[in-house]
């Protein structure tokens, strides 16, 4: 189960006409799915379409009743694969996953989807993981369209457009026979707003019925001559049925005043940014009412030549917003300019900046740059000369420190590599490769451990040249995510043929839990439909690793420890694999602490374990937080004048998880630290045999404490 | 170029003053997106339109969220909002924590024209900030300072531990907060509507939002409230006992006041690391210092010898350990912070790891030294007694064990460790004290012995890095700026565990001798 339930929210995507619908960006793009007559819909989960992913999963009534098929796929080439139901079958098809990232898993069956061209509509829905917040390479989804001629739909970032996006999307797709992609940014997916709702509509064709009468055409697949065919069929066909499509409908947009000295040219999604820019600059008002005119695209990919011309007539100089490298839309409309023996003079990263994401002060500054330049005339005086006249505010940047994200307070991987951290105080520094997933946070302080990560469930692929083995052996780091994601073939298969000689972590902890806690096929968890509870060491064994070593409770960092240096010395050939099991503390605390809690109440028995420091013990040198950085371990700077440096402590948020105690055994670092259990309702034996116990140490502590001199704070 | 002038100039859309940007600077966990949701709820519930965004991603876990949000009152037509807060163009900020005020101060949020800052002043220490082996922490007074200058209405409280003391978290005091500050055109009600509203927790919510709403009504007059002094211990115990205490303590009020200062809790240390005769020692070796000092400096030598003889003289020994492990008031002071109530009981486990080391240095000293040099002997201490003891103090056998090891402190003066300690310590002074009259040089070599701390390795790291210092001070004390050096090298020292900066300015060092 996923870590947040949109159970509530379900209910929205049971509204109908007429009715209005208020809630996150995420949330109106499923309920925009269900108005379109979807007939499938599958994805993987990522930030930030995570939660459409997670709606769907808690959406599965509301979906049987549609019949609409959901299907949590494996990767993203496998929910890609899955628009092959288009293909032939006027079924309308929607997968979603992350840009880039997860464009570039899917991109073998994108290519191929667009070869064969779709007959039903064939939506991808992509959010772009660019800019703040933002968790992979600064790349743009932009060049998959371009190489594999299928649409981008780049919908201006309000609930009104996005959801019209989609049903636009599927309507272009089905009239161009061509799968569309509807691109979403970070915060348009977070983004919260309004929109007036239809009703659900069941697809015509179901894909159960769809089984009932299949169909197939070779002309569809890709193979010779018929590839070739399908190149001409995508310049000489589709392409132009997709330009008349969306310049009879419109989905390019003219906001402002129809003559003016220059342009814009906004991708959608930059347009609320670019209007508060012009609202900063006194030229558009609080709806949006523009002085300078705008071509706003929703659609990013086919441009239309002669909509842009139309629109630069009569202008000096037209500014191209286009946010991330390179500048495929501006080298398209300077084209264009060109081809038209055009005078109009074509602005863009000449003004913006080539990288990185357009910031409000990036917008203000670049807008009013090109202004000033290019018409200044129309800037009020006050920001044609800005002559401003702050007070100075101090410097922070030395002060504040930065904060990247980091283990969750009680996370089962920060024992696996506070062992990997002791393991090399033995061995030296080893060479390691790291996945994607939250053990990736080791790369940072204070673990440093991970020195690359090649993409999701390459891990130990990333590891190949170093198979053949050498003084040390080669270490590499996988989740259970990844490891399910590809990793098994990509990376354990690929291990396993080339007899390796490497050492491969696989961290498991249920879940893929960096994504949200979705469940993966080694889950814990019952699954009403999925199959879970499939051990990750049956399918290494399947592919025939033999030396495999499971650790089922990673907080024992002596043992974890200790079955590292094993994998690193031992004679055995082949790869070495541990699976390092234990759960998403995240989620387990989600689970378990209402049960908890209502077991205390009903009066059962109940320890509540959590860890503290003795702090005239702690001597402040922090060795224990460099092999933890848990959160609930912090500083605290004692009132004692003989004391510099501030002592370990441990904060209410501890979970008791273990690590600390753990971790002071295994490193021999100090007797600071203590666990404490509270029993909750213990049994009355219990009960006196404490009091009894209390009793002799109560009478032993007196006695010392008579005979000596004590101070105490009074 | 022409420059055309087709279009009339305009002012700013006076419209555009009726929207309210708000951003939050969170830590991931804190509840930013409760606090959004909350003001969100309430904006619409009163006649505003309003959106909100966020960016999350991976920095739900632990790392620095944003949320954003702007609303305006409900017209004609749907306004333009933007998704994401500029610089120059916030009108309230809030930072559920202090290093978040300052980057949203770096981030140019907070500016003097316009924003309401609401910051907590409570602090969620960054991983770089709890790994120096020193003290890394980094100033919440310059952020504070930035913040009055930056802000134009700053207010400024510890919203965490007023949001816990009501049995709630910080989302419901910062909402608080931000009704007080009146920033908001909404009434006091229509916060306590949106948090009634949200159906969960809301009698917590409500209490820490009351609270809030006060602080941020009537903030404190100028800088925060300085933290109640700490508390004075005092000495109790039998009669002959205090009165040969007396005799110790009047002796410290005898030193020069900056020294005594210092001296006093010193004392206090050391009596109960050991008793009354190791106090005097204690006093006798301070009082030799001051013999050499002199009051033209303050007596800055005596007063920083006073704080780290004490603290060499109370070495962290088995015997310390199982001692302070024992006490009763320990006891009390978990059942305290564990919240352990009636009826409930408590097991409290301690992790114990004896090295062949600590079991040598608690024998005779002679004895002790030889086990030490034979690696045989040191092999089968290790075996026999090298590995993690977890002991239950709260049954009888572990607590008999540490309590008796406690009791050793007659025994102490006569191990090995302790020959070795005062060793280290005699050295460490004479070296010191040799080189006055260089007074600063000599007041840095005495502030050196900070280094010396932890346990087992650490504590061998430690005593490594202190003696690398010493070796480099040696190196440089010739020179006009030794003290200087002295310095800068032991803060080299305390930046990483390994010493990498230390290494880099001895480096430096040998480069110019």
């Amino acid at each position: 189960m996923a870590e947040r339930s949109f159970k509530a929210e379900v209910e929205h995507l049971r509204l109908g006409a007429g009715d209005t619908f208020t809630g996150e960006g995420i949330l109106a793009i499923t309920k925009a799915l269900l108005e379109s007559g979807v007939g499938y819909v599958g994805g993987y989960q990522g930030a930030p379409i995570s939660h459409l992913m997670d709606v769907l999963a808690d959406a599965q009534d509301l979906l049987g009743e549609l019949g609409v098929r959901f299907e949590a796929n494996a990767n993203e080439a496998a929910a890609a694969a899955m628009l092959a139901a288009s293909v032939h079958y006027p079924i309308r098809g929607a997968v979603t996953f992350k840009g880039a990232v997860g464009v570039n898993v899917a991109s073998d069956a994108l290519a191929n989807l667009s070869s064969s061209g779709v007959t039903g509509g064939a939506l991808i829905i992509v959010g772009e993981d660019y800019g703040e917040g933002s968790s992979i390479m600064q790349e743009r989804t932009h060049p998959f369209a371009m190489k594999s001629q299928f649409w981008l739909l780049d919908p201006r970032p309000n609930l009104p457009s996005i959801t019209k996006a989609v049903s636009d999307g599927f309507d272009l797709s089905e009239a161009s026979n061509t799968p569309v992609m509807l691109m979403v940014r970070i915060r348009s997916c977070h983004v919260t707003g309004s929109f007036e709702t239809r009703d659900n509509r069941r697809p015509p064709l179901s894909v159960r019925e769809a089984l009932s009468n299949p169909r197939s055409d070779f002309a569809r697949v890709v193979l010779p001559p018929m590839s070739y065919a399908h190149e001409q069929d995508k310049v000489k066909n589709r392409w132009p049925a997709a330009e008349k499509f969306i310049r009879e409908r419109g989905l390019n947009e003219v906001f402002g005043p129809a003559q003016a000295p220059v342009g814009l040219v906004v991708q959608g999604g930059m347009y609320n940014g670019v209007i508060r820019a012009l609202q900063r600059l006194g030229l558009a008002d609080l709806y949006g009412n523009s002085d300078v005119p705008i071509y706003v695209l929703n659609v990013t990919y086919p441009l239309l030549s002669s909509e842009f011309l139309d629109f630069c007539e009569g202008k000096d100089q037209v500014l191209v917003i286009e946010e991330g490298q390179p500048e495929f839309i501006e080298q398209q409309l300077s084209t264009y300019l060109y081809r038209a023996g055009s005078s109009v003079k074509l602005r863009g990263k000449d003004i913006f900046p080539m990288a990185g994401e357009y910031t409000g002060q990036v917008m203000l500054d670049s807008l009013s740059s090109f202004l000033r330049q290019a018409a200044p005339g129309l800037l009020a005086a006050v920001h044609r000369a800005p002559n401003e006249d702050r007070p100075q505010i101090p410097d922070l940047t030395k002060t504040v420190p930065i904060r990247p994200p980091g283990f969750c307070t009680g996370c089962p991987e920060r024992p696996v590599f506070a062992a990997m951290k002791l393991v090399q105080k033995e061995t030296g520094k080893l060479q390691i490769a790291a996945d994607i997933g939250c053990h990736l946070f080791a790369s940072l302080p204070p673990f440093e451990i991970g020195g690359a990560t090649m993409g999701y469930g390459l891990g130990p692929a990333a590891n190949g040249a170093f198979d053949g083995g050498g003084e040390r052996r080669p270490v590499a780091v996988i989740g259970d995510g990844g490891f399910w994601h590809n990793g098994l073939s990509s990376s354990f298969g690929n291990m396993a043929f080339n007899k390796s000689d490497g050492v491969a972590v696989i961290v498991d902890n249920f879940y893929s839990a960096a994504t949200g806690g979705q469940d993966v096929k080694s889950s814990r968890a019952d699954n009403a439909t999925k199959a879970t509870k499939n051990p990750i060491s049956k399918a290494l064994k399947g592919i025939g690793i033999e030396w495999v070593r499971e650790v089922n409770r990673t907080y024992d960092v002596g043992h974890m420890r200790d079955v590292l240096r094993e994998a690193l010395t031992t004679d055995a050939p082949g790869p070495k694999v541990i699976v390092a099991s234990s759960e998403c503390m995240l989620n387990k605390q989600r689970r378990e602490k209402p049960l908890m809690q209502a077991a205390i109440k009903e009066g059962r028995r109940v320890e509540a374990p959590r860890f503290g420091v003795d702090e005239a013990v702690c001597t402040g040198d922090h060795a224990c937080i460099r092999l933890s950085g848990c959160p609930s371990l912090s500083l605290k700077k004692l009132d004692d004048p003989l004391r510099d440096d501030p002592v370990a402590s441990i904060d209410q948020s501890c979970v008791g998880c273990g690590n600390c105690g753990e971790v002071a055994d295994a490193a021999v670092l100090c007797p600071s630290f203590y666990r404490a259990d509270v029993v909750h309702n213990p049994s009355r034996w219990e009960t006196r045999l404490a009091a009894f116990r209390a009793r002799i140490i109560g009478w032993l502590q007196a006695r010392r404490a008579a005979r000596t001199l004590r101070f105490e704070a009074l | 170029m022409t420059l055309h002038e087709t279009l009339p100039q305009k002012p700013a859309d006076p419209r555009l003053t009726g929207i309210i940007k708000l951003a939050c600077l969170a830590v991931g966990g804190q509840g930013g997106g409760v606090l959004t949701g909350w003001i969100e709820d309430m904006a619409r519930a009163n006649g505003y339109v309003a959106q909100a965004t966020s960016v999350a991603g991976v920095a739900q876990r632990t790392g620095a969220t944003v949320y954003y949000l702007e609303m305006a009152p409900a017209g004609a037509g749907m306004p333009v909002f933007s998704l994401m807060p500029a610089a120059g163009d916030v009108d309230i900020m809030i930072a559920a924590e202090m290093m978040e005020a300052g980057r949203s101060i770096i981030r140019g949020f907070v500016t003097p024209d316009r924003t309401t800052l609401i910051a907590s002043t409570h602090r969620a220490l960054a991983v770089s900030e709890k790994m120096a082996p020193g003290d890394g922490i980094a100033s919440s007074a310059e952020v504070i300072a930035a913040a009055e200058i930056a802000a134009r209405r700053f207010i400024a409280a510890d919203f965490d531990a007023l949001a816990i003391r009501n049995g709630s978290v910080i989302s419901a005091s910062l909402f608080g907060a931000l009704a007080g500050s009146g920033a908001l055109p909404f009434p006091r009600e229509a916060f306590e509507a949106a948090i009634r509203a949200s159906g969960k927790g809301v009698e917590g919510s409500l209490r820490a939002f009351a609270a809030a709403y006060e602080v941020a009504q009537k903030p404190p007059a100028g800088a925060p409230p300085a933290p109640p002094a700490p508390a004075v211990p005092v000495a109790r115990g039998p009669a002959r006992l205090m009165a040969e205490w007396q005799l110790l303590e009047a002796r410290v009020a005898a030193l020069p006041a900056p020294a005594a200062e210092m001296a006093l809790p010193g004392l206090r240390k050391v009596v109960e690391f050991q008793d009354l005769a190791y106090g005097a020692e204690y006093l006798a070796r301070v009082e030799a210092v001051l013999a050499r000092d002199s009051a033209a400096q303050g007596h800055q030598l005596t007063r920083e010898a006073a704080k780290y003889i004490a603290n060499a003289m109370a070495y962290d020994d088995v015997i310390r350990v199982a001692d302070l492990k024992t006490r009763a008031a320990r006891f009390d002071r978990i059942r305290g912070e564990m919240r352990v109530k009636d009826g409930n009981l408590m097991h409290l486990t301690e992790f114990m790891h004896p090295r062949a080391e600590e079991i040598a240095g608690m024998l005779p000293a002679a004895m002790g030294a030889r086990v030490e040099a034979s690696p045989k002997w040191m092999a089968r201490l290790d075996r026999w007694f090298n590995r993690g003891r977890r002991l239950r103090t709260d049954t009888l056998r572990a607590f008999l064990m540490l309590h008796l090891l406690g009791g050793m402190k007659g025994w102490r003066r006569r191990t090995l460790r302790h020959r070795q300690e005062v060793a280290h310590l005699e050295a460490w002074l004479a070296t010191a004290l040799g080189h006055l009259p260089r007074y600063d040089l000599a007041v840095e070599v005495i502030r050196c012995r900070r280094l010396v701390k932890g346990y087992s390795d650490t504590h061998a790291r430690g005593l490594s890095k202190f003696d690398r210092v010493m070796g480099g001070i040696a190196l440089v004390a010739g020179r006009e700026d030794a003290a200087d050096w002295a310095r800068r090298l032991r803060e080299a020292a305390l930046k990483d565990e390994e010493g990498k900066a230390l290494d880099g300015a001895l480096e430096t060092i040998r480069s110019f001798v």
